[in-house]
């Protein structure tokens, strides 16, 4: 299966530009050319991921082979981790284009907006993929930046503002990202991540890579919006078409932020205690504060977006307890746990709020309104959209049997487990405001009474809407199933293999 | 956009070219020299842009060059990806794999694919600033109207 790694990179990218071109010629082309595309990615995905299981295998593009221990060639790496990531990606980014066939039929520039979802694929693909920082930093800016773009789609005024804000500070943060790659090149002499894992397990100057990390925390904690760095998040998700809003907060702030904020910290650099409690408190921060501000939200795709930032919260959370406890070294077991509770938050969180967001586009397609003091009372107008919705609000605020409460639970018990009983405290506190405003979000869009005069007059929202919405409703329920150990040995075990074992990364990869 | 006065089409008429096979100079010695597609397919841009600001844009229908420019850029973006594409059909089948014979190191036709590579993002960079100059044009005469 080695051949397919590349393709992740190379089909998306063709088609972009095919589309671009085609999309002019051939009337109608990209409307079932961009969904196979995805649909074909996702294949490839799975197969990868039921082929690869703990192993990893990484790829040299141009058969360029190691010179006297050296890496010379560029390195893409597949291994459980990011597996896992390219099915989340191409999963969410395959639904969330079928969803956009009846969408996006209200925007002008329909070809051109296939190929920038193509792109922000290819992007997110090289980023999971890639195996050194250059490389990693290229593909990280192909999809931020054709995000920009998507972000400003409706070219409004609030669209525009949304994206010059978003460019604004992405940008920040790709300089701060640059500035640190540098600074590692510079000291290290090398960008293929594990060789920079192996300069360093031979000693180094702290106080250099401390200031390096916290470059990177704050570059990558930009991009993932965790809260001193979240500005612009709430504007950009909730200005996006729909089904970017999905992409947005359901992929890219992972793909781009998390991924690699873990991968970084995981596999390349050496656990430091002040780090991991930076981590720890960022998490926390972000959680407590992020539900906060989405309570006080009467703008649907504005609730969602702050409640990406407090769920995101939970995943860095569990990421920086699980540091914390390798650190000291004298816990293993509650460390994999928390470590599996964040990775499964992770994979949860994709789906509900991608699915949050493909409701509130319905609503807002229907409507043409995104304030909840404006709806009310469509539950029985729209049974589709009210129950998925529904199941997505119970799941993301952990009711069981969705899957939102096994991943919470374990990242509150794995908490319990280290001895962090405030932060068990706040995740479960921060649970219960989750539900407290999704409830509002239920009751205040379907099940108040009507508003709108109008009421009778709306439909449910088309095939391919409510398709979507209900595929990713069912993988809500049907996730919950890796709560069970035998079913997550499979499917997460690969995963936090490869994070526990911190140098197993470096070391299958260099060949040592 | 209007044009400039009589001594600058001159002279611009009489550095264009030079400019332009300065750009195709570097892109073409990108395998040998310091510079390459990008730098070339820059300058070559460059050359473009320098007559159009001189001579004014009203001669041209800036929405029909744009399209063609954009795509040009496409379609030598696509021929990139397809000679990567075709390195996994030979040799030893991995993707941006060098598989033409590599000739005499220093021979302005040697080092395999490199060259093409390197006209082929030379065209996609060139068309791509045009690309972008033209809509900045299109954005002024619009807003100016």
């Amino acid at each position: 299966m080695d051949t397919l790694i590349p393709l992740f990179v190379a089909i998306p990218l063709i088609s972009a530009f095919l589309i671009v071109i085609l999309g002019k010629l051939v009337k109608g082309f990209h409307r079932f050319f961009a969904p196979l595309i995805l649909l074909a990615l996702l294949v490839m995905a799975v197969i990868e991921f039921s082929s690869l299981g703990k192993s990893s295998i990484h790829y040299t593009l141009g058969g360029w082979s190691t010179e006297g221990g050296y890496p010379v060639g560029i390195y893409m790496v597949l291994d459980g981790f990011s597996v896992l990531m390219l099915c989340i990606i191409n999963l969410i980014g395959f639904i969330a284009l079928f969803y956009s066939l009846s969408y996006i039929r209200k925007y002008t520039a329909e070809s051109n907006y296939y190929a920038l979802f193509c792109l922000i694929i290819a992007g997110m693909n090289g980023v999971v993929l890639s195996g050194d920082l250059f490389n990693l930093f290229v593909f990280l800016e192909v999809s931020v930046i054709s995000s920009y773009a998507l972000v400003a789609f409706g070219v409004g005024k609030t669209e525009l503002e949304a994206s010059f804000k978003y460019q604004v500070l992405g940008g920040l943060a790709s300089m701060l990202i640059l500035l640190a790659i540098g600074l590692i090149y510079w000291k290290t002499k090398t960008l293929n991540i594990a060789d920079v894992r192996n300069v360093l397990d031979a000693g180094y100057s702290k106080p250099y890579y401390i200031f390096i990390q916290v470059l990177l925390i704050s570059g990558f904690g930009l991009k993932a919006a965790i809260i001193p760095f979240h500005a612009w998040l709430p504007d950009a998700h909730s200005s996006a078409p729909s089904p970017i809003s999905a992409m947005l907060s359901g992929v890219l702030i992972k793909a781009v932020g998390i991924y690699v904020l873990i991968r970084l910290f995981f596999n390349m650099f050496v656990f430091t205690h002040e780090i991991a409690v930076v981590f720890t408190t960022l998490g926390a921060i972000s959680m407590v504060i992020g539900a906060f501000l989405a309570f006080m939200q009467w703008d649907v795709k504005r609730l969602l977006a702050y409640s990406s930032i407090s769920q995101i919260g939970y995943v860095v959370m569990a990421f920086g307890m699980s540091m914390i406890l390798l650190v000291r070294g004298d816990n293993y077991t509650a460390a994999a746990l928390a470590i599996a509770g964040g990775v499964y938050h992770m994979v949860n969180h994709a789906v509900f709020k991608g699915l949050l967001f493909l409701n509130a586009g319905a609503l807002e397609y229907r409507l043409d309104t995104r304030d909840l003091k404006k709806m009310g009372g469509l539950s029985s107008a729209m049974p589709v959209t009210s129950s998925t919705s529904f199941m997505a609000s119970m799941s993301i605020s952990g009711i069981p049997p969705f899957n939102g409460f096994f991943s919470k639970l374990i990242i509150i018990i794995a908490a319990i487990n280290g001895k962090f009983y405030l932060l068990a405290t706040l995740a479960v506190v921060i649970s219960f405001i989750t539900l407290a405003y999704f409830l509002k979000f239920q009751r205040y869009a379907f099940f108040n009474k009507p508003l709108q005069k109008s009421i009778e007059k709306i439909r449910e929202v088309p095939f391919s809407m409510s398709f979507s919405m209900v595929v990713l409703a069912i993988l809500c329920l049907a996730l919950s199933l890796l709560a069970f150990p035998s079913i997550n040995d499979a499917i997460l075990r690969p995963a936090i293999h490869v994070l526990m074992q911190s140098d197993i990364y470096s070391t299958t990869i260099m060949g040592l | 956009m209007e044009g400039m006065s009589t001594i600058v089409k001159k002279v611009t008429q009489l550095m264009a070219g030079i400019i332009f096979m300065y750009g195709i100079y570097i892109i073409l010695h990108g395998h040998l020299t310091p510079g390459g597609g990008f730098a070339g397919g820059a300058i070559v841009a460059g050359a473009f842009i320098l007559l159009i600001l001189a001579f004014g844009s009203s001669a041209l229908n800036l929405k029909k060059e744009v399209s063609g420019t954009s795509n040009v850029e496409s379609v030598a973006i696509l021929i990139v990806l397809l000679l990567a594409l075709m390195a996994l059909l030979f040799g030893i089948k991995v993707f941006f794999f060098n598989y033409l014979p590599k000739g005499e190191p220093g021979e302005l036709v040697s080092a395999g694919v490199i060259p093409l590579y390197n006209i082929f993002i030379g065209i996609e960079v060139a068309a791509a600033i045009l690309t972008i100059f033209l809509a900045l044009v299109i954005f002024k005469e619009e807003s100016s109207k």
